[in-house]
């Protein structure tokens, strides 16, 4: 099954909308605008409204969903999305708001912003909230302004940011973003942040340890109480990504064992739809020394009413334009408020249970190479499979013929041939099941089998190589 | 895999040297690597290189990798070929492939570089640790 | 708690199998001094119903400009959505699934992106176009960050008809750079072109225009392209897509980098997110582009399919080096700003634009028949224009919200120098109508002067 572009379905003259007729005097273009700034042509396809729908409805069935099968890709939580949540996401009153109104005109807006803030504030043990950064990466760029806005504020000059080499490539990434030099820390045999190495590592030209707790093998940084007193020691920050929060949910907050600043990622931990690549949603929490760094503005409550203030002279400014990315807010503010405590909790607990369970199915068949209780997810090495030829691409690709989409592989960096798998806790054990299932024949399964998987998919394998040696990014006449 | 007559950086370069100029390519084993190169980014014709740092990057679809100098000395001649047709460094990574010609600035550099066997040596131990 | 499949007797087994005896013993692991004793401060939880009747009070909080008419753009705008847009959109084969990095079970999203890609190159007359970035404001740092990169200079000039929020961006992107950004002043709400030659040398590495501008005007874009290439600075352009109906692609006038706001291509105006920043150059600097890009290749039967490519100069691989630290960006914005450019089409989107500046024109016109409300400047504009109020915009807000319009604009908000100065935005969607009882109520807070 193959669907053209777009631009060879159009023929010229079809129209896919109408518009309404101009209800006032239609002048000439050129005798509003002078002629030098007006274009020549628009070459824009031309189709009808049936085949655009056809087209993009052949499209999606191009495509795999949490809503088709399991998605269990590590450090990514995709859960299932709540129904309930779009539909509210779709009211009116919430959504045909100028960003501009008055403030007496969207209360409702603001109290939902305010509410999350304090939600938030309250799971991650942090004391404000900015709600403002679009992504978890646009949290990491937040957090690290704040904390180079916080050290200038001291006049304190300092260089460097800390990041384990199990953590994501957006970490370093963003802490060079903020002018600061990344210096990897190595992990322990255990999986975690090597504590030894890290003291060598911390003197006062250190802003910050950047740490993602549970880390991307999935584990409990265990000796988070020492880091956290290394760092601050050292006068230097402490910030968690919180990518993996998922696993902690009303277990532990990060704001309790020492960390000064946490991300949270909205289109992960809670249940927002990740949209095949966004709109996520980063908001950040801090500790009240940070607080008057956030951006502008913040949601404040006056008595009853809430205003936006803009009034924070020590703010690093914006990140963005307006206030966030109030659609996904809603959807997350949604999740929280039908969960409850006691539902946030079951969250964490059984994303814990599924993932510890099929650890336990699997690592007969697979190599473990950090055999301990993980958090919501864990890290397969494809190690053994290697021997015979088979790689972790093949194991993923393969798992497509079974039904299942891959998980995330060859990350963390730190471990060969990695197989990240995150079941999140709206799997159930049947599926859960049939999942190791496929993954422990495909342990046993020949070589040519996996080389050649997928088998039933739209297309095989494709040629990455040609793709970045002549890149073709758009289609041409 | 390795020819005889160049001389071999434990980085994974190789240098030919013809009077004072030095041609510079990267080595079976490193290409080997990488995998299927994708793009090359060359220093500028008058660059001046510094042994053992590094002076461009080669990448496939999923890495990225930096050369390193084995001599120091002035950039004369790149290798324009590379830009369009990256893979001849995997097709023919001591004749088509190479990189650029150096002119060698300081010969003494030259002493701590490999010979084949000693190179081959070399990237059997790295092959064990990694 | 109706999201999570397991049931008790799914718990016990499973904890069982793993060899464990309680929920408790997954959690040894944290230091028991730091484990949540007592349940979270929370609200209790809502059943679907009382979540769904809580939602549509706070909806009922707010003033929606589906019962508000709504004259007030600055850079998030009331325009059209055909229905096929939210359709497309709502298929949760798009909406639950993540960034497409299993191509084989990915190419509904891929070839949307590319598609989405292609569009926007023939929409700005650039060449390529990346997948997306956050949003117009932020894609602007990024294309600021990226000029840097290629000019290896470090002094920008951002003109003060840009976005006051988007400077705003721009300066707090920079904070970590060593990087000069001077702000080139305006005369009669225009770029000031002849600062602009005075003070613009070789260290620049952009000049930053929006066109149309904050205050609605056209920029002399191929004069100011000119007056920056003449020192070898990029021109980085932020554009209104809708204006680009009509209006001379940044291609055209030789703009280095083209960005915007992409709201206006049928996403949902929502309160100020999510939107998403489109993101287009030259063929060139294709390797210096930040976020993510979807190319075109074969599968080994030859067949066509779609990948993410050019990764290396994303963050997973590149890490520190990279060149932007953008992950996720806004896939379904863009997925729906395809939809929209499809749908609406060549003829379509020169449509919509021209009743944007018909309509506009024509409110500017009976606004300045009024007494008291003469234009702020006197340059060509599209769809916003500037007029100067007898009183504070603000009171003559509130005259008429009382009409239910939300009126322009007042643009002391960001330039203290026009204290009556209001920002007026007209899209298609507006009827003459409306307009007519727009000015007709202005018309009374003027006599009421």
């Amino acid at each position: 099954m193959k669907e053209r572009l777009v631009f060879e379905i159009g023929k010229k003259g079809k129209v896919g909308v109408s518009l309404p007729r101009c209800d006032v005097p239609e002048e000439e273009p050129e005798r509003l605008i002078p002629e030098q700034h007006l274009r020549k042509d628009l070459p824009l396809p031309e189709l009808s409204e049936p085949e655009i729908v056809r087209h993009f409805t052949r499209l999606s069935q191009l495509n795999c969903g949490v809503d088709t099968g399991l998605y269990p890709l590590g450090s990514c939580t995709m859960k299932y999305n709540p129904k309930v949540n779009e539909e509210i996401a779709s009211l009116a009153g919430l959504t045909r708001l100028h960003p501009y109104q008055p403030e007496e005109l969207c209360q409702g807006a603001l109290r939902l912003m305010y509410e999350l803030g304090e939600y938030l504030a309250q799971i991650g043990g942090m004391d404000a909230v900015t709600l403002q950064p679009a992504a978890g990466a646009h949290g990491e760029l937040t957090g690290m302004l704040i904390i180079r806005a916080y050290f200038l504020s001291k006049a304190q000059k300092r260089h460097q940011v800390i990041i384990p080499d199990s953590a994501h490539g957006t970490n370093p990434a963003s802490a060079a973003l903020c002018g600061y030099q990344a210096i990897e820390v190595k992990s322990d045999e255990r999986g975690c942040v090597d504590v030894v190495e890290l003291n060598k590592l911390v003197d006062e030209d250190v802003a910050a340890i950047m740490l993602t707790n549970p880390n991307t093998l999935g584990l409990f940084e265990e000796n988070i109480l020492e880091i956290a007193d290394i760092v601050h020691r050292a006068g230097g920050l402490l910030y968690c990504d919180g990518a993996n929060l998922n696993a902690l949910l009303g277990v532990a907050r990060p704001g309790d064992m020492g960390f000064d600043l946490l991300h949270f990622n909205l289109h992960k931990t809670f249940s927002t739809p990740h949209g095949g690549g966004g709109p996520g949603s980063g908001p950040l929490g801090v500790k009240r020394t940070l607080a008057p760094f956030l951006p502008v503005p913040l949601v404040v409550k006056q008595g009853k009413r809430y205003l936006l203030d803009y009034n924070c002279p020590l703010s690093i400014g914006k990140v963005r334009s307006f206030y966030g990315n109030f659609g996904v807010l809603i959807k997350a503010y949604a999740y929280l408020l039908s969960l409850g405590p006691e539902g946030l909790r079951q969250v964490a607990e059984n994303a814990v249970l599924n993932a510890n369970y099929l650890v336990k199915r699997l690592k007969d068949h697979y190599h473990l190479p950090y055999d301990r209780i993980c958090k919501h997810e864990f890290v397969l090495s494809g190690a053994r499979q290697k021997k015979r030829g088979i790689r972790a691409l093949d194991i993923a690709k393969r798992l497509i013929d079974c039904g299942f989409h891959p998980p995330t592989i060859y990350f963390p960096l730190i471990v060969n041939e990695a197989l990240m798998i995150e079941p999140t806790e709206t799997e159930s054990r049947q599926t859960l099941d049939r999942f190791a299932e496929a993954l422990i024949k495909i342990a046993q399964e020949d070589a040519e089998t996996l080389k050649s998987a997928p088998h039933h998919t739209s297309v095989g394998r494709l040629d990455e190589v040609a793709a970045a040696r002549k890149p073709n990014l758009r289609w041409k006449e | 895999m390795y020819p005889e007559g160049l001389k071999y950086a434990k980085t994974h370069e190789w240098l030919k040297v013809e009077d004072n100029e030095g041609k510079v390519g990267i080595t079976y084993y490193a290409q080997d690597r990488l995998g299927d190169i994708t793009f090359v980014e060359l220093p500028q014709v008058g660059a001046e290189l510094t042994k053992g740092k590094s002076f461009g990057t080669v990448e496939s679809f999923k890495a990225v990798s930096e050369f390193y100098a084995p001599v120091s000395g002035k950039v004369i001649q790149v290798n324009k070929e590379l830009r369009d047709n990256p893979e001849l460094i995997n097709q023919d990574p001591y004749g088509q492939g190479w990189i650029l010609v150096v002119e060698i600035a300081s010969p003494a550099e030259m002493e701590e570089l490999l010979s084949p066997s000693d190179y081959e040596q070399w990237v059997k131990q790295q092959e064990e640790v990694g | 708690m109706h999201y999570i499949p397991n049931t008790d007797e799914d718990r016990r087994e499973m904890l069982q199998a793993i060899g464990l005896a309680s929920m408790d013993e997954l959690f040894s692991d944290i230091p028991p001094q730091v484990r949540v004793k007592a349940a979270l401060k929370l609200p209790a939880a809502l059943s679907e119903l009382e979540l769904l009747e809580h939602a549509r009070q706070l909806g009922a909080e707010n003033a929606n400009i589906d019962d508000y008419v709504c004259f007030r753009g600055a850079g998030a705008y009331d325009h059209f959505i055909p229905s096929v847009v939210r359709q497309i959109v709502s298929r949760a084969e798009f909406y639950t699934s993540y960034t497409p990095y299993q191509a084989e079970i990915s190419q509904g999203t891929l070839q949307a992106i590319y598609e989405y890609q292609t569009l926007i190159c023939q929409l700005t007359g650039m060449d390529v176009s990346n997948a997306s970035m956050y949003d117009g404001a932020s894609a602007l740092a990024e294309a600021v960050l990226m000029s840097c990169r290629i000019t290896g200079r470090d002094r920008l000039l951002l003109s003060q008809t840009l976005h006051p929020e988007y400077r705003q961006v721009v300066r707090t992107y920079l904070q970590g750079m060593s990087v000069e950004t001077l702000e080139i002043p305006y005369t009669s709400g225009l770029t000031d072109l002849d600062w602009l030659r005075k003070e613009l040398d070789d260290r620049a590495a952009a000049v930053v225009v929006q066109h149309p501008n904050f205050f609605g005007l056209l920029e002399e874009m191929n004069e100011i392209s000119q007056i920056a290439h003449r020192v070898g600075a990029l021109f980085v352009v932020s554009v209104d897509p809708i204006s680009l109906g009509i209006l001379q692609p940044p291609g055209a006038y030789g703009a280095d980098i083209a960005v915007g706001e992409g709201q206006a291509l049928g996403n949902e105006i929502c309160f100020g997110g999510p939107y998403l920043g489109f993101f287009a150059t030259r063929e060139q600097f294709v390797r210096n582009m930040p976020g993510r890009l979807v190319g075109a290749t074969t599968d080994s039967e030859g067949r066509r399919g779609f990948v993410l490519t050019l990764q290396t100069r994303e963050q997973h691989i590149r890490r520190a080096k990279a060149t932007s630290n953008i992950c996720s960006n806004e896939s379904l914005n863009a997925l729906a700003a395809a939809v929209y450019l499809t749908t609406l089409g060549k003829e379509g989107l020169r449509k919509v634009a021209l009743l944007c500046l018909r309509k506009a024109h024509y409110a500017w016109r009976e606004i300045a028949k009024l007494n008291g409300f003469p234009p702020l400047f006197s340059g060509t504009f599209f769809k916003e224009f500037s007029v100067n109020c007898p009183t504070s915009p603000q009171k003559i807000n509130q005259v008429l919200l009382k009409q239910r319009i939300i009126g322009g604009l007042g643009l002391k908000k960001f330039y203290p120098e026009h204290q009556n100065g209001l920002l007026v935005c007209v899209t298609e969607k507006r009827t003459k109508e409306q307009i007519d009882e727009f000015v007709e109520v202005l018309s009374e807070t003027g006599e009421q002067q």
